[in-house]
């Protein structure tokens, strides 16, 4: 590789570097993402120039359809369906990275990682990472799409020997890297891919709709891994760099989300412990206990007289596509004289950033929009906490009760509230299936209906 | 006398940079053939890639550490969007004349990454550009 490719590299590494960087403020995200364009666009030009000029042509057209069918798809997606078009995402980096190193597999002479048909053996191992990693990643991340797009119960399916087939798989894979690492037997690495395929299908199974926060940013962080390890065995840096940074890009958000639950990553992965809300909802808790139920009317009277309101949207907004009135509502509040503020907690949605992603797509201000650290001491100087599909992020349980699933999770304290108007469906316990004391309260008043639905008629008795 | 040993001396000399320069060039020689085996053996660059991905791990740490968790999921959608560099591995495999399988791989999984590189940068930009500062009232919001 020629000094300049090498540098072409750097350059383009350092916009990815820069790309990330930009986040930190929305004001200069924007300047980021042309930053990750110019590297992307930098790292494909300079690999041109190392490709003989006649396989141009088919280059040139698998770009174009692969970039046609992007364009089309990014720009035609509906905000709430994010997070199953970026599972799709990582599905497809996984299955490029499968594809890439099997090509390096049947043809090492074209990287140059062999001598006489024999392919050194770092490169065997590095190999044989690349494409379980990818393989994982592709297979785990389609289950992932057909969870979120509702293909397939977001419930978790458990089976019987789950962990030991799971178990008996990975120590397959294992020896089958042994196998090819000594032998270089053609058959041991396709052992090794199918064997991760099947893994990577299994392993995401049994995990819940509600857990799939943390499933995402592990399978973004997987997609880096894979390309890290790609990275190594074709000796590119950009490769190993732009695989480092993705992939503690996703461990640190898994971490993050976990913490938000506050559940080990194992918890997660063996739990099989989440399930729909709507799912959930069906097995509405049997019990006689008297509730203060609303009428729009009614909440709308409490609103109006509010000093200040907090918003607690969560993943029940999403699904009701209830953003856009919910925005409505806060801007005549706004109006009347009252001090209105959105509250995130970080596992709201399906991931990471999911509901401030949709409060922008409403035109809500994002530094209306604050986080749970940010907000959770104000609560009790509130008069109105407004829960809009959110359920056990406002769980008190968390704080009081040892015994429960939740016990030790960071919630908003929405009970420090003078008042708290909970809009749900039915009277079901969230994904947890714990029962929300907050329901009994005198304090609070329930809402039932469709989120949207009650924000709209919330909005027309405003106006009247 | 004296003009006789000057110049014996400087022939002396000239014949030592003679001696001195075929050495530098045996040095060299061998300095490329021990380098050349040691990349032939992958070891030579396992190292160099082990210390760049951990510098870049640590990069990436605080790097990431920094975003502010209301863009969270521009962060997932544009990590994807760059994590597709595999590409630059897929044009190598889509490199040669000859059409192999290795080269029918590669060229699919240009056509993927494709997806993934048009698809993840756009709607980034996309969800980037619906993040707005507030203009009217409710000024105390900002702690």
């Amino acid at each position: 590789m020629s000094t300049l490719v090498s540098l072409a590299y750097l350059i383009s590494g350092i916009c990815f570097i820069m790309a990330l960087r930009g986040l930190a403020s929305p004001e200069t995200a924007r300047q980021g993402n042309v930053f990750g364009i110019s590297g992307m666009a930098l790292a494909i030009v300079t690999t041109l120039f190392l490709v003989e000029p006649s396989s141009l042509v088919l280059i040139a057209l698998a770009i174009a359809v692969g970039g046609g069918i992007g364009l089309v798809i990014a720009r035609k997606i509906k905000m709430t369906a994010l997070p199953q078009l970026v599972a799709a995402f990582h599905s497809l980096v996984g299955l490029a990275a499968v594809l890439v190193a099997s090509a390096a597999f049947l043809s090492p002479g074209s990287y140059g990682i062999a001598q006489g048909g024999s392919i050194h053996l770092s490169s065997l191992i590095e190999m044989a990472l690349g494409v379980a990693i990818g393989a994982i990643t592709f297979t785990g991340s389609l289950v992932a799409f057909a969870k979120l797009q509702g293909l397939v119960s977001g419930k978790p399916l458990v089976f019987k020997f789950q962990h030991q087939i799971n178990l008996g798989l990975g120590i397959l894979i294992f020896l089958s890297l042994l196998v090819l690492v000594l032998t270089q037997a053609p058959f041991a690495y396709w052992t090794i891919v199918v064997t991760s395929l099947v893994l990577g299908f299994l392993l995401i199974l049994p995990i819940g709709g509600a857990d799939m926060p943390v499933v995402i940013s592990m399978l973004n962080s997987y997609s880096g891994w894979a390309a890290a390890a790609t990275g190594f065995t074709l000796e590119n840096p950009l490769l190993i760099i732009t695989g480092a940074l993705v992939g503690a890009s996703g461990a640190i958000l898994s971490y993050i989300m976990c913490k938000g639950m506050n559940r080990s990553i194992f918890n997660v992965i063996l739990g099989g412990f989440g399930t729909d809300g709507a799912a959930a909802s069906t097995s509405a808790a049997a019990n006689d206990r008297p509730v203060k139920v609303g009428s729009a009317e009614d909440a709308s009277f409490i609103l109006k007289n509010a000093a200040s309101v907090i918003i607690v949207p969560g993943y029940g907004m999403a699904v009701a596509h209830a953003q856009h009135a919910l925005r409505e509502m806060g801007d005549i509040l706004k109006k009347e004289g009252v001090r209105v503020r959105y509250a995130i907690h970080p596992v709201a949605g399906r991931m990471p950033g999911h509901m401030n992603v949709l409060l922008a797509e409403a035109d809500v201000p994002y530094d209306d929009v604050l986080e749970l650290e940010e907000i959770n001491s104000d609560f009790g100087q509130t008069d109105v906490a407004f829960v809009i599909g959110a359920n056990d992020v406002t769980n008190p349980a968390a704080h009081s009760d040892p015994q429960s699933p939740i016990y030790g999770m960071p919630i908003l304290d929405v009970e420090n509230a003078k008042t708290v108007l909970f809009i749900k469906r039915t009277m079901g316990a969230g994904y947890a299936g714990v029962e929300n004391e907050l329901f009994f309260r005198t304090n609070t008043m329930m809402l039932f209906g469709d989120a949207k639905q009650m924000c709209e008629n919330i909005v027309k008795a405003l106006e009247s | 006398m004296a003009l006789n040993d000057i110049i014996s001396g400087l022939n002396g000399i000239a014949a030592d940079q003679h001696r001195l320069s075929a050495l530098a060039e045996e040095l060299a020689k061998q300095a490329q053939a021990v380098a050349g085996q040691a990349s032939s053996a992958g070891q030579g660059f396992f190292i160099t890639g082990l210390t760049v991905f951990v510098l870049a791990c640590f990069v990436g740490y605080y790097v990431v550490w920094r975003v502010t968790p209301a863009l969270h999921s521009p962060l997932m959608a544009v990590t994807n969007a760059v994590s597709s560099v595999i590409i630059v591995g897929a044009l190598l495999a889509a490199g040669p004349v000859e059409m192999t399988a290795s080269k029918i791989m590669g060229l699919a999984a240009i056509a993927l990454a494709s997806i993934n590189i048009f698809g993840g940068f756009i709607v980034t930009q996309r969800m980037l550009a619906m993040y707005k500062k507030k203009t009217v009232g409710n000024e105390k919001a900002k702690k």
